[in-house]
């Protein structure tokens, strides 16, 4: 673990933990268990490039999210953000911090008020951190709703006037008011059609590509998630097991569980893709308040032998760079089809 | 009955609700048919009447719905076929199940229950029957220790186990038809393709015919044979899955491929397909993709597209389709 975060990052997890304590279903004498939700996850993102966060659903991602922007305190571990560690969470500075680290949700419906025009909740966030008179802040709502492809009559419909890809679009509009340096954006598409959320998707890259904005997007849709991220961790049971570079890591998983994903995958067979190679992994994610010993991942997995059961394997650099927690990531079979 | 009838035939099927004051017409003359032991697809976004055409057929929804057209079971019209009727039908020949399992389930009632009731209903068997047969169904469908499982309760159960029960109640029936509407889209990726498996499974060892409905194109194109999109209450593109992944004809299924990212080969932005789906209340005139497709002619925009016939096997609803070369959403194509 390095004791400063690299000078480049605009965000930086270091040992990133939380823990809950959960009541045991039906024990007695309100015995607790400790659930891992997140167990010690690091990574950078500099600016203007977006970190893929995968893995399903419990892996810890969307708590990692929410560790991020200090919605909810770490039990472990720092994130600092610009260089500088995140203020205690409710203080006037991590309060002027949020408006340079906004959030995107899954269901634009639920994120938007229904009996306010939406044009008034993308001004909002700009009255709430005094950062411009109503006057202003109606012109900065106008402008930034056509950087994200709403058109101007759309600013006094109501949330239920509008399609799904125009919500999203609303509640993008709402998170870059404040000119962000970072959005974390929890499952930002899943709620869409297919062919809305390429445009989402395009608009995301679009935005990045004009503001330098960061992304800190978290998907179970492996495909999606490629094509916005520079690089990618993938999460299991509250840890990092595979990260590095994108197109690396997806063209070549090493992680017996990143294999798996990749695998699971269904694709229609497009001119030309090659067939994957076909894992289907028996059983459930164990329960994530009884991970088991060893690595998390060694129930599950076709290639675990006894060391897998007795160590917690780190995350450790590959050849071409990437990290990998898997005793025999030297040792598995060969990952592409001949 | 001659041998080339098809299991379930769907022959201008039309849905129509009352949505106060205004008629929306969100099943719009579909014809679809599903032989014995076929595996078909049906793929659409969000409203394209894709769950709502098996719920009319089976007389499954409200009253304020208008069906009309024939759904042919073995010959036999179920949307003319009285309530009895339909419920004897319901879960022995035709079975469904859905995407959330967990609020499919009773809560309350224990797993084994749940299944000996499907059982006993179906089959007449008596308890000790039920609970033999409700074990050997959980085992079919891959629920470790069926015994201990079957006085569990849902919420002891993962959303892939509470899939797999829904699955053993479906089986219950022995039903010629599975009609499985978006079965694995609430569960992980892992988890998803264990389901997509065990259905395939199931269905070559019973020989029951499936219809796949799905807004996933890769969960559809590997587990059925031949596959029918939907858009907008109509079927635009009818073909085997391997024509028509390989070579899409309408724009909308060109436009649907086109839009998803690849997870290998170079990053290319996404063909977006502009504006959204028409509003089911408020249909255009003619192709109902018209307004939305970067290759449509005066003519789309004014009268509905028949249907045509590239192969025997392959059907396409575009009047421009023998114009077009590759997709239209190839830039070249639409530069050019």
């Amino acid at each position: 673990m390095s004791d400063r975060p690299p000078a480049l990052a605009l965000l930086a997890a270091d040992g990133l933990t939380r823990h809950y304590r959960v009541r045991r279903p039906g024990a007695m004498f309100g015995r607790r268990d400790l659930l891992r939700a997140v167990d010690g996850v690091s990574f950078a993102i500099r600016p203007g490039q977006t970190l893929g966060l995968v893995g399903e659903s419990g892996c810890g991602k969307s708590t990692t999210a929410k560790l991020v922007l200090g919605l909810a305190p770490a039990t472990a571990g720092t994130v600092s953000f610009d260089g500088a560690p995140l203020p205690a969470i409710g203080t006037a500075a991590w309060r002027d911090l949020r408006r340079r680290m906004q959030m995107v949700f899954q269901d634009p419906l639920g994120a938007l008020d229904r009996r306010l025009a939406v044009g008034w909740q993308i001004m909002e966030p700009l009255l709430i951190h005094r950062l411009a008179g109503p006057r202003d802040a109606r012109e900065r709502a106008r402008a930034v709703m056509a950087s994200v492809g709403l058109q101007p009559h759309h600013f006094d419909r109501y949330p239920h006037e509008l399609s799904g890809g125009q919500r999203q679009r609303v509640v993008l509009a709402r998170a870059l008011i404040t000119e962000p340096r970072l959005l974390v954006c929890d499952e930002p598409i899943s709620a869409l059609d297919v062919s809305i959320q390429a445009q989402v998707v395009n608009l995301l890259l679009d935005l990045q590509e004009k503001l330098g904005v960061s992304y800190l997007f978290i998907s179970h849709d492996l495909k999606v998630v490629r094509q916005v991220s520079h690089d990618v961790a993938v999460m299991y049971l509250g840890r990092v097991v595979e990260q590095g570079e994108a197109d690396a890591l997806f063209r070549d998983p090493v992680h017996p569980y990143t294999r798996a994903l990749v695998a699971a995958i269904p694709s229609p067979a497009l001119g030309g893709e090659r067939r994957r190679e076909r894992i289907v992994l028996s059983g459930d994610p164990p329960n994530p308040i009884a991970v088991p010993a060893g690595c998390a991942f060694h129930p599950r997995c076709p290639w675990a032998v006894a060391d897998c059961k007795a160590a917690t394997p780190a995350l450790r650099p590959m050849p071409d760079g990437r990290l990998v927690a898997c005793h025999r990531a030297e040792a598995t079979p060969e990952s592409r089809a001949a | 009955m001659p041998p080339e009838t098809p299991l379930l035939a769907l022959e201008g099927l039309t849905v129509d609700f009352d949505a106060g004051g205004r008629v929306a017409r969100a099943v719009d003359g579909v014809d679809l048919a599903v032989g014995r032991g076929d595996a078909v697809g049906l793929v659409g976004e969000s409203g394209s009447g894709k769950s709502v055409t098996w719920l009319a057929a089976l007389g499954l929804l409200p009253s304020r719905a208008r069906v009309a057209g024939r759904a042919r079971l073995d010959g036999e019209d179920l949307v003319a076929a009285p309530r009895r009727r339909l419920e004897a039908i319901r879960g022995r020949r035709i079975a469904m199940i859905f995407q959330d399992p967990a609020s499919s389930l009773n809560p309350v009632h224990r797993i084994g229950r749940q299944v000996e009731e499907a059982i006993r209903l179906h089959r007449g068997a008596d308890d000790g029957a039920a609970r033999a047969e409700a074990m050997r169904l959980l085992d079919q469908v891959g629920i470790a220790d069926p015994r201990r499982r079957l006085d569990d309760y849902p919420h002891q159960l993962s959303g892939g186990m509470n899939q797999r029960v829904m699955i053993a109640i479906a089986l219950a029936g022995r039903p010629d038809l599975l009609i499985a509407d978006e079965p694995t889209t609430a569960l992980d990726a892992t988890i998803q393709a264990q389901i997509l498996r065990l259905l395939g499974d199931l269905r070559r060892a019973t020989g029951m015919a499936m219809v796949l409905i799905s807004h996933d194109l890769g969960v559809v194109s590997e587990n059925v044979d031949r596959v029918c999109v939907m858009y907008a209450g109509r079927v635009v593109e009818e073909a085997p899955a391997d024509a028509l992944f390989a070579q899409p004809r309408h724009p909308y299924t060109q436009g649907l491929l086109a839009a998803l990212p690849s997870l290998t080969g170079p990053r290319q932005r996404l063909a977006a397909i502009p504006g959204t789906v028409p509003e089911p209340w408020n249909l255009p005139a003619g192709c109902s993709f018209a307004p939305r497709c970067p290759a449509a002619a005066a003519e789309c925009l004014r009268t509905r597209t028949p249907g045509l016939a590239l192969t025997p096997e392959h059907a396409v609803t575009c009047t421009r389709v023998l114009a077009l070369r590759g997709s239209v959403w190839d830039r070249r194509q639409v530069a050019a």
